[in-house]
């Protein structure tokens, strides 16, 4: 019980003041409903939803590390390398949604199972 | 509480509250534009971490491009003259189980290693000069290998979302 105690009034302490643990917890909150997105969603444009989700979470914390360990640029350019492939990724995968719909008129991804029959 | 610090919570809210409808609404329109407050939420961020270069990257490339292509996809794939745009979940319950785990784990982490890490005292200053240095410096040959996958990546998308064209008949 006491530790307990403790460790909560060390976390309304902390609360307040925004640290690097903000931004990272912040950015896991974020993984974390991106990976809620892919796995339940059928429409398969929702699931790219997710996709996004999952990768501004990991530009967050490269940003977060590049500010707080000293002001280090590499962090930011890392995140611009990954803002460019998410907007080939999402182009790539919108071309191909858009042959799957032609082709089986429907973009639920748990009705595309034509390659396990 | 600092303004710094109020300001990280109202971009913070703003961020996950949009990205709770993304996941979980039923109407792929509304997922669609909760998803345009999160890009939002996260440049100001980006703005608090002092990146004010990748502040104006994301909302030009995220909002302006990613965003405006996956409406695109939305309107091309589903039916919106007869209402047909809500959507179906599959199973939510290991994913709750499995994101909690991920979610705890991720957060028990970081707290108990970063939580005493104030920023730096450093005089910060606009980064966009430097970035482009860097760019052409040390990172010369991953941006070169970057623009080139960003040419063949959108040569390829054009060509595989038109429809194949019929045979020219003699």
């Amino acid at each position: 019980m006491q530790s307990t105690a403790n460790f909560l009034s060390e976390f309304l302490a902390w609360l307040p003041h925004v640290s690097l643990a903000h931004f990272l917890i912040l950015s896991a909150i974020l993984f974390a409903l991106g990976i809620y997105g892919i796995t339940t969603r059928r429409n398969a444009i929702l699931v790219l939803m997710g996709v996004e989700l999952i990768l501004n979470a990991s530009n967050i914390n490269l940003i977060a590390f590049s500010r707080y360990g000293g002001v280090n640029l590499d962090g930011q350019v890392a995140a611009i390398f990954v803002i460019i492939l998410a907007a080939c990724e999402a182009a790539i995968a919108l071309a191909i949604v858009l042959n799957i719909y032609h082709r089986f008129q429907t973009v639920n991804v748990d009705d595309i199972s034509t390659l396990k029959e | 509480m600092q303004l710094y610090d109020a300001v990280f919570y109202l971009f913070a809210l703003i961020t996950v509250c949009s990205a709770f409808i993304v996941v979980f609404s039923r109407n792929i329109i509304y997922a669609a534009f909760s998803l345009l407050f999160t890009f939002f939420g996260v440049a100001g961020l980006y703005v608090l971490l002092s990146a004010d270069f990748l502040a104006v990257t994301q909302v030009l490339i995220y909002v302006g491009g990613i965003l405006v292509l996956l409406l695109f996809g939305v309107m091309l794939t589903n039916r919106v003259i007869n209402v047909e745009l809500k959507t179906g979940t599959i199973h939510t319950v290991p994913a709750l189980i499995l994101v909690a785990i991920v979610a705890g784990t991720f957060a028990g982490l970081f707290y108990s290693t970063w939580k005493g890490t104030s920023a730096p005292n450093t005089t910060l200053q606009t980064t966009t000069p430097s970035l482009g240095e860097l760019l052409m410096t040390s990172y010369l040959l991953p941006f070169e290998v970057a623009s080139v996958i960003l040419l063949i990546a959108l040569i390829g998308a054009a060509m595989m979302a038109r429809r194949a064209r019929k045979p020219v008949e003699q």
